[in-house]
């Protein structure tokens, strides 16, 4: 039998493999992860914990596997990003306002890992319905990073799927699902020493995702290596008729692909997100990164993506928009918080007020204000015009080049007794993520090193619409090359 | 542009959002300051482009209009917080 401080080290890939072999059991592997899951409450990775129906699932897995059938993750353990519904299971997205929440039904994605075999350890923690870039927002507390300042000060995982990151990096669940509506997966990601993928906007279905900004929302996975998202993403993508914007494009077999190198591909690397007064460390780590890609065959090319400096005021712009319009179903009636008062408009007011955090509430302010009668124009209609543009920026990019390389986030973690209190230095957390969601291209961010404070740093690939598959090439090829070690292995 | 406190108020009541006395000034001063930063969308020329409200709309697909999916009354009702007759409780709308 493997030791279980073994176990938890293993990747989905080599786990899987495991359990074939009959190595060890689904019921020993999420036992496991259990007790870790246990030992570490204090990251507060978790809102959820489920050892009961793991521990079923994982029986039920076992007697598959023992029959030599079982889907694609048979037995897996894996974290589920609170944001999904799940039948019977509270689902909060980390705000108060659906605290008690059991949907009555199951997100597609979910469903989806659940047919292929997938064992649930709990629903991991969030900034609150998704807003935020550390994971300070959720009502149930913040995650703390298991990667330490070298000052010992507790970091962020990065956010809004920081507890998702925090619990891969830690041993805490063999993968998770993320989201990401501005760079939700690739931030944390990059924060903890993961890999993330938001794949492109329609190949994983939102059906069942609790919705911040529609038109940007997407699923991916956070997992140990690059090898464990592709596999991953295999599961969770593909057309659901429950979902309009989801795509019915075929899911290519993205983990047939990673072998296949990047030998005369071309790589752009966008002059604009070379920021002012960018840590030395990013921009080393990115130089480096080219370096990696063209000693394995490919071509470095430098490109322009003009209106790259506008993504973030659009983004700010259009995700409180949609956030606002989505989030006015929170009303105390039909779900979630009720706190009641005289009148119907009474119980409206005091349940969202109570209900939301600080930072939701600026948010859908700020977008009631920029779709409130006389400024639609001036700032909802101008943002969507800009949006275009942005899009267009890649469309041009993407007859040059194959795929775009910049870094993920323009710092390393930082200590969550040094978190920002301007909303707005806050927000340039995800100024180099915020663009493939705007254009609704696949982002991936792949750890690549460490900063001189031993933080890990991440890479982001952006490729064209539908071709995460080149994503997956490039990030094997800058995977072997940064021999990035994992927290796990140190 | 800047917003005023009359202003924040007025959005904060289309948002069915409450903001006591001590709060709005806060809230005035960081959402003038992200509304400062989103004025830089201002110096970008758009005269010649179509806004685009989504990534795949024009691909929207169309469904044939018939009843597929319903008659769960009692789990629609599972989450409420009160529910009488098959119906959700509000306080009284019309006196």
């Amino acid at each position: 039998m493997t030791l279980k401080n073994d176990l938890i080290r293993l990747t989905l890939a080599d786990a899987r493999e495991g359990l074939r072999q009959k190595k060890f059991s689904s019921l020993e592997l999420t036992q496991a992860y259990l007790d870790a899951m246990a030992h570490h409450r204090g990251m507060n990775a978790y809102i959820l914990e489920l050892p009961e129906i793991a521990l079923g699932m994982a029986k039920e897995s076992d007697k598959r596997l023992a029959k030599g059938e079982g889907g694609a993750l048979e037995g897996l353990p894996l974290a589920i990003k609170d944001i999904f519904c799940t039948e019977g299971i509270q689902t909060t997205a980390a705000s108060h306002i659906l605290e008690g929440f059991k949907p009555s039904y199951e997100s597609t994605v979910t469903q989806k890992l659940k047919d292929a075999g997938a064992v649930f350890l709990g629903k991991a923690n969030m900034d609150d319905c998704a807003m935020g870039s550390a994971n300070i927002t959720s009502y149930y507390g913040n995650v703390i990073s298991p990667w330490k300042g070298s000052n010992g000060k507790d970091l962020t995982p990065g956010g809004s799927s920081g507890g998702s990151a925090a619990a891969v990096a830690a041993g805490l669940a063999i993968a998770a699902t993320g989201t990401d509506t501005g760079g939700s997966i690739r931030q944390p990601a990059a924060f903890t020493g993961t890999v993330g993928i938001k794949p492109t906007y329609g190949r994983c279905s939102r059906w069942g995702i609790i919705a911040f900004a529609s038109s940007l929302d997407q699923a991916g996975p956070i997992t140990r290596d690059v090898r464990d998202a592709a596999l991953f993403l295999e599961v969770m993508a593909g057309h659901d008729p429950k979902d309009s914007t989801s795509s019915t494009r075929e899911v290519p077999s993205f983990e047939k692909s990673l072998s296949q190198g990047v030998k005369g591909l071309r790589v752009g690397i966008p002059k604009e997100y070379r920021l002012e007064g960018m840590d030395a460390d990013i921009v080393n780590i990115w130089e480096k990164g080219a370096a990696w890609l063209k000693e394995a065959g490919a071509e470095i090319i430098d490109i322009s993506l003009p209106h790259s400096k506008y993504s973030l005021p659009a983004y700010y712009v259009l995700a409180p928009a949609e956030a606002s319009s989505n989030l006015a179903r929170y009303d105390g009636v039909r779900y979630g918080l009720r706190v009641p008062g005289r009148t119907l408009d009474e119980l409206y007011e005091n349940t969202r007020s109570e209900g939301f955090g600080a930072e939701v509430q600026r948010r859908v302010l700020m977008g009631t204000y920029v779709l409130s009668a006389g400024y639609y124009d001036a700032y909802y209609l101008k943002a969507q015009k800009v949006r275009a543009l942005i899009a267009q920026d890649f469309q041009l990019a993407f007859q040059k080049v194959d795929v775009i390389l910049t870094p993920t986030t323009p710092t390393a973690a930082f200590a969550l007794d040094e978190t920002p209190t301007d909303p707005v230095v806050m927000y340039l957390n995800d100024v180099l993520t915020v663009p493939a969601n705007l254009a609704g291209l696949p982002g991936m961010s792949v750890p690549a090193g460490l900063s001189k404070e031993g933080l890990p740093l991440g890479l982001q690939l952006i490729g064209p619409a539908f071709d995460e598959t080149v994503l997956f090439r490039m990030a094997r090829v800058l995977e072997d090359a940064a021999g990035f070690t994992p927290f796990l292995e140190r | 542009m800047s917003l005023d406190q009359k202003t924040v108020k007025r959005i904060a009541t289309l948002a069915r959002l409450k903001l006591s006395d001590d709060r709005v000034g806060p809230m005035q001063q960081d959402l003038n300051r992200i509304l400062h930063f989103i004025e830089q969308l201002s110096e970008v020329d758009t005269s010649q482009v179509e806004p685009m409200a989504g990534v795949n709309t024009p691909f929207m697909p169309i469904r044939k209009d018939v009843i597929n999916d319903g008659n769960y009354v009692e789990k629609i009702l599972a989450n409420a917080p009160e529910v009488a007759c098959n119906m959700f409780v509000v306080p009284k709308v019309v006196e």
